[in-house]
């Protein structure tokens, strides 16, 4: 069976767990150095605040091993601060997290809350779905190699880059198990 | 309606983004700066810290908006604030700054003494105070998109969050054992709507996220209310008015990610300087908490 990991150092994770779960996955938090510990075939980064994510992967020694996790092929599917973390480069921020994804993001890109919003819409392998922006960042610009799987607008809001599927919304918190669906059969497999 | 509906989904979601997270009151640019640092997931802009409002007495309002623009400039992590109990026109106003949260906070003079906000005419989510299950569902079905414990401000006692955190959950384990044939009959015991004492009793979760607040001071406090079943943390006095506000912010932050750690927990502990004085809750002549039913 399929083992995940879901990081759950803050943020909804609960509702990625409760998903993966429900499609027969088999899901375990990482809190803490020592939880690295376990195998897992598949990782997930879910929303939060990326600057918090981001210390306490860094202060609780989590970065570098992830990191390495992912630069070696491990399947990762990232969720809008999930996505931040993956970016090569944020354009209003000064930090880098992983590193992983050759793309820049802007955070809060649709401004503050009452700039959040929802619409449906196709995403490319998967079909149409329904896409939830909270305080949400996009893709201003994707390096080579990376597909580009939605954009709302002119601006890129989900991208795949080999094992990285990186999203601005949030599929975890509606009632579509698509995504989740695509991440772990396709992904997963490759 | 489908509009307001979104709006208030939308609302509810930006909670669980919140969750596992700690949100610390800051009265200037330079603090909301420390604590985002220190890992807050967001933080309540206010001109004063509840100890010092506590002990300043008089009216305590809404923040002066240019003050709470100054702190949304200097974050980028969502931006807090609070409008008196009824005061809905404090509440408009800071709707017109675009504010990320609005506290209708016992902490602050109530401005009515029978109303609360009507906050379905919001756009701007509301976190309300809760010191049991009707209170909570009461200010639900008023529009509050998030819950928290009514804890006492200002004191650094964590007792009356405590009480109020268990208080909920026994609440809502009775509800969840109760027949459905019965539900009518506790809607009328929880002075609660039916509708939203119907999803508690399926789902045995309140309908929002439920955070707590009032008298954190330490790690240990934290954790104590996070394996009480609390989603996260608001801080407020316990971290400006310590000893050495950084380093006591930025563990609390961990002991929240890792609660059930005692090892880490104890780590985290060692050597914060000191604590918020406090006040014993038998100690003080006025029980914010009691402000609001």
């Amino acid at each position: 069976m399929m083992r995940v990991a879901v990081l759950a150092v803050q943020g909804a994770f609960i509702e990625h767990e409760r998903m993966l779960t429900g499609l027969g996955a088999t899901v375990f938090e990482i809190r803490k150095k020592t939880d690295l510990e376990q195998d897992f075939d598949a990782l997930v980064l879910p929303g939060g605040e990326s600057t918090v994510m981001g210390k306490l992967l860094r202060e609780l020694d989590l970065l570098e091993p992830l990191r390495k996790k992912i630069k070696s092929g491990m399947p990762v599917l990232a969720t809008c601060a999930g996505l931040i973390l993956l970016a090569e480069h944020i354009s209003n921020d000064e930090n880098v997290y992983f590193g992983t994804m050759p793309v820049t993001v802007k955070r809060n890109a649709y401004g503050r809350q009452l700039g959040s919003f929802e619409v449906e819409m196709e995403v490319k392998h998967v079909g149409k779905v329904p896409l939830r922006f909270i305080r949400a960042p996009f893709i201003e610009a994707a390096g080579e190699g990376v597909e580009i799987l939605a954009k709302v607008d002119e601006n890129i809001v989900a991208a795949q880059f080999r094992n990285q599927i990186a999203l601005a919304f949030h599929p975890e918190l509606t009632q579509s198990t698509d995504i989740h669906k695509y991440f772990l059969e396709h992904l997963t497999r490759a | 309606m489908a509009e307001i509906n979104e709006r208030y989904e939308l609302n509810k979601e930006l909670a669980q983004m919140l969750k596992g997270g700690v949100i610390m009151d800051v009265t200037t640019p330079e603090q909301a700066k420390i604590a985002e640092e220190s890992g807050a997931c967001a933080v309540m802009a206010l001109e004063r810290i509840p100890a010092d409002i506590r002990a300043a007495g008089g009216v305590a309002r809404t923040s002066d908006p240019k003050m709470i623009k100054s702190i949304q400039k200097a974050v980028s992590i969502p931006v807090m604030a609070k409008a008196r109990i009824g005061h809905f026109v404090e509440a408009q106003i800071l709707e017109a700054i675009e504010i990320d949260y609005i506290d209708e906070s016992e902490v602050l003079s109530p401005a009515d003494d029978v109303y609360h906000i009507d906050k379905t005419k919001f756009k701007v989510p509301f976190v309300c105070g809760a010191k049991d299950l009707g209170e909570a569902l009461r200010r639900i079905n008023e529009g509050a998109s998030m819950i928290r414990t009514k804890g006492e401000p200002g004191t650094g006692d964590i007792v009356q969050a405590v009480r109020h955190m268990r208080k909920m959950n026994r609440q809502i384990a009775e509800l969840s054992a109760r027949e459905e044939s019965e539900l009518f009959q506790a809607a009328k015991e929880l002075e609660a709507p039916y509708e939203l004492v119907k999803y508690v009793h399926e789902h045995k979760k309140l309908p929002v996220v439920n955070f707590a607040a009032g008298g954190v001071a330490t790690p240990a406090d934290a954790a104590l209310m996070m394996q009480l079943g609390a989603e996260g943390v608001f801080v407020g006095s316990g971290i400006f008015k310590s000893g050495n506000p950084a380093k006591r912010a930025a563990a609390i932050v961990k002991a929240v990610t890792n609660y059930k750690d005692a090892k880490i927990l104890a780590e985290l502990s060692e050597d914060l300087g000191d604590a918020m004085v406090g006040i014993n809750e038998s100690e003080i002549e006025l029980l914010m908490a009691e402000r609001g039913k």
